[in-house]
């Protein structure tokens, strides 16, 4: 297990870029779901209201 | 293509093609992952360092796919004035500008210690900073006009404009001296990289394309709901 987290004495370079990869690729999908529900609640929450005004 | 100019037809297909994407993502991500960490070899120059290599190359492939199709949906928003086509060129660019950024950093990260240096002022390196650059630009410009249609025209624009940089970004290895290594899977003759190494690079490669289709729907989905705000809330002012 050491030896394999050592990556053959290239850990810090190896780890550093799998994680930023993971770090990155995860917050970006994240932020786009989030992103996604909020943008989602809005119109659904503007709906009814145009609906009953009009 | 016009029958997805309706949203929510749109929507309907988006929804029939995400489990899948989620799927082949989740799959591709896990056995690639293990094969590129566990089971393939470490390269008889470059030792474990090699192994950056599987999130290193696909990342750049995407961050030149991506720019492709936001080119794409910028011609087709431009020419045949396709309503949703300069909403994915938007959806495309923060994804785009993802990869970019990581190509970036792990081919620093690579270069220290294969090369000495962290970073080199080639052919490769630089086009591949304005590649990032063009994103970032791209981005730019859709925030900076509060007319919608203005700011996606120009966007497209200069989306258009900087698809002169993607045969730089391909060819640079051949044109210029640089550190880079020249291709070794996409080039005539075939691949010189062995089976034990391509393999885990091409499913690699399959789960960043099944990522990008992944979250491109769902940005698809988040701007076509941010025009229908857009559009809902002026007709509350104006209607």
């Amino acid at each position: 297990m050491a030896e394999f987290l050592d990556m053959g004495g290239y850990a810090v370079f190896v780890w550093a870029a799998y994680g930023l990869c993971a770090a990155a690729l995860v917050g970006l999908a994240l932020h786009s779901l989030k992103a996604g529900k909020q943008a989602r609640d809005r119109v659904e929450a503007l709906r009814p209201r145009r609906r009953k005004g009009a | 293509m016009h029958r997805f100019a309706n949203p929510a037809e749109f929507n309907r297909l988006a929804d029939r093609i995400l489990p899948w994407s989620l799927a082949i993502m989740a799959g591709a991500f896990a056995a690639g992952l293990y094969l590129a960490l566990f089971a393939s070899p470490p390269d008889y120059q470059q030792g474990d360092s090699v192994r950056i290599m599987y999130v290193h190359v696909p990342a750049a492939w995407m961050a030149m796919f991506t720019y492709m199709v936001m080119a794409g949906a910028s011609f087709t928003a431009l020419v045949w004035r396709h309503p949703l086509a300069d909403l994915a060129g938007k959806a495309a660019a923060p994804i785009g500008a993802t990869f970019t950024a990581l190509a970036l950093v792990t081919g620093s990260l690579w270069g220290k210690p294969m090369w000495g240096t962290y970073w080199e002022w080639d052919g490769r390196m630089t086009s591949v900073l304005v590649l990032f650059f063009l994103y970032l630009g791209y981005m730019a410009v859709w925030q900076s006009m509060d007319d919608e249609a203005k700011a996606g025209r120009a966007a497209s624009i200069l989306a258009l404009v900087g698809v002169a940089n993607i045969p730089i970004i391909k060819f640079s290895v051949d044109w210029w001296n640089t550190l880079h290594q020249p291709a070794s899977v996409m080039r005539m003759g075939g691949p010189t990289i062995d089976g034990t190494m391509l393999w885990p690079l091409l499913i690699m490669a399959l789960a960043y394309k099944a990522y990008f289709v992944t979250v491109f729907l769902w940005r698809m989905k988040l701007e076509i709901n941010r025009r229908k705000l857009s559009v809902l809330s002026q007709a509350e002012v104006y209607g």
